[in-house]
């Protein structure tokens, strides 16, 4: 847009394209480093902390996330769940993946995500449930923190 | 379609940027607002028991797993952590000592292949514990890089509840 004073002398034009270049690439960024994974992540759960639990390199095959509060009940599926109730919820996760044609549970991994003041038996009340549906593969998830550096 | 150019020479065409830079804008804003800082997490894995028992006795040359019994008060934090018969307090450096001490300076792989640690904790045991003890068995950072030790690990049948 052109502007003019009274004078009748045009007034020089703001550039904009170094802004907006800006602005993309910020956007960018951000779009870069959303978290899409957050799904599987619950506010709730404070993982414990270790400086072993590196990243895994390759994605885990068929993963079914459980994540165990402190208190004792298992978020699946965005439900909070008994320990009884999980193991009916995960006998139908187990048909729903004999349909999709998978393995069935043998194949699937049950990431474990509890929070650090869980009971440990309760855990491992958890894991039997999932050993009795017929899941064999279990891994336990922690944060990672540099050695030495505790939060 | 033919288009023909009834613009005089010279005129410039007037973009309408504002609406771009509105929406841009917000977009900009979206992701700042959700914007949220994850730290890595990493996985152990664990061999757990199956289910029903296997039959039969064990074969005889199998190595009967290494011990790590972890009692805890009754608020969940660790009471003492033995290993084997020795009792090793509550200091999961000491821990990592002994399975160093078992398998040797520099085991082969073969050595921590047949090695395994079997967990046996309370049932009230707080689990950050049980992700130390892991930790400790499992291997060390020296000097940025991971020396793996112990990686069959298995949990006993909780006690106390």
């Amino acid at each position: 847009m052109r502007y003019a004073n009274r004078h009748g002398a045009p007034f020089a034009k703001g550039d904009m394209t170094p802004m907006i270049d800006m602005t993309f690439q910020l956007i960018a960024f951000f779009m870069v480093l959303v978290n899409f994974s957050e799904a599987d992540q619950n506010e709730r759960i404070r993982l414990p902390l270790s400086e072993l639990a590196k990243p895994p390199e390759a994605p885990v095959d068929t993963p079914i996330t459980l994540q165990l509060t402190e208190k004792g009940t298992v978020i699946f599926h965005a439900n909070e769940l008994t320990i009884p109730q999980l193991g009916r919820e995960l006998s139908l996760e187990k048909q729903f993946l004999r349909a999709k044609g998978k393995d069935s549970a043998t194949a699937a991994t049950v990431i474990i995500r509890a929070d650090r003041a869980a009971k440990m038996g309760v855990v491992q009340e958890v894991i039997k449930t999932c050993q009795d549906t017929g899941f064999e593969k279990f891994v336990l998830r922690a944060k990672q923190v540099a050695a030495g550096e505790r939060a | 379609m033919r288009v023909r150019n009834v613009r005089p020479q010279g005129q410039e065409i007037e973009l309408q940027m504002t609406p771009m830079i509105d929406i841009v804008f917000q977009l900009l804003v979206f992701f700042i607002m959700t914007f949220k800082i994850v730290s890595p997490e990493g996985d152990f894995n664990v061999r757990m028991p199956a289910s029903a028992p296997s039959e039969g006795p064990p074969p005889i040359d199998s190595i009967p797993p290494i011990r790590v019994r972890m009692t805890a008060l009754s608020d969940g934090s660790l009471a003492e952590i033995q290993f084997g018969n020795r009792s090793l307090g509550r200091d999961f450096q000491k821990l990592r000592q002994a399975i160093l001490d078992m398998v040797g300076p520099d085991p082969s792989p073969s050595t921590l292949e047949s090695t395994e640690v079997e967990l046996d904790c309370d049932y009230n045991l707080r689990f950050e514990n049980t992700i130390e003890a892991i930790t400790a068995v499992s291997g060390y950072v020296d000097q940025g890089n991971i020396v793996k030790l112990v990686e069959n690990i298995k949990f006993a049948p909780p006690r106390g509840r």
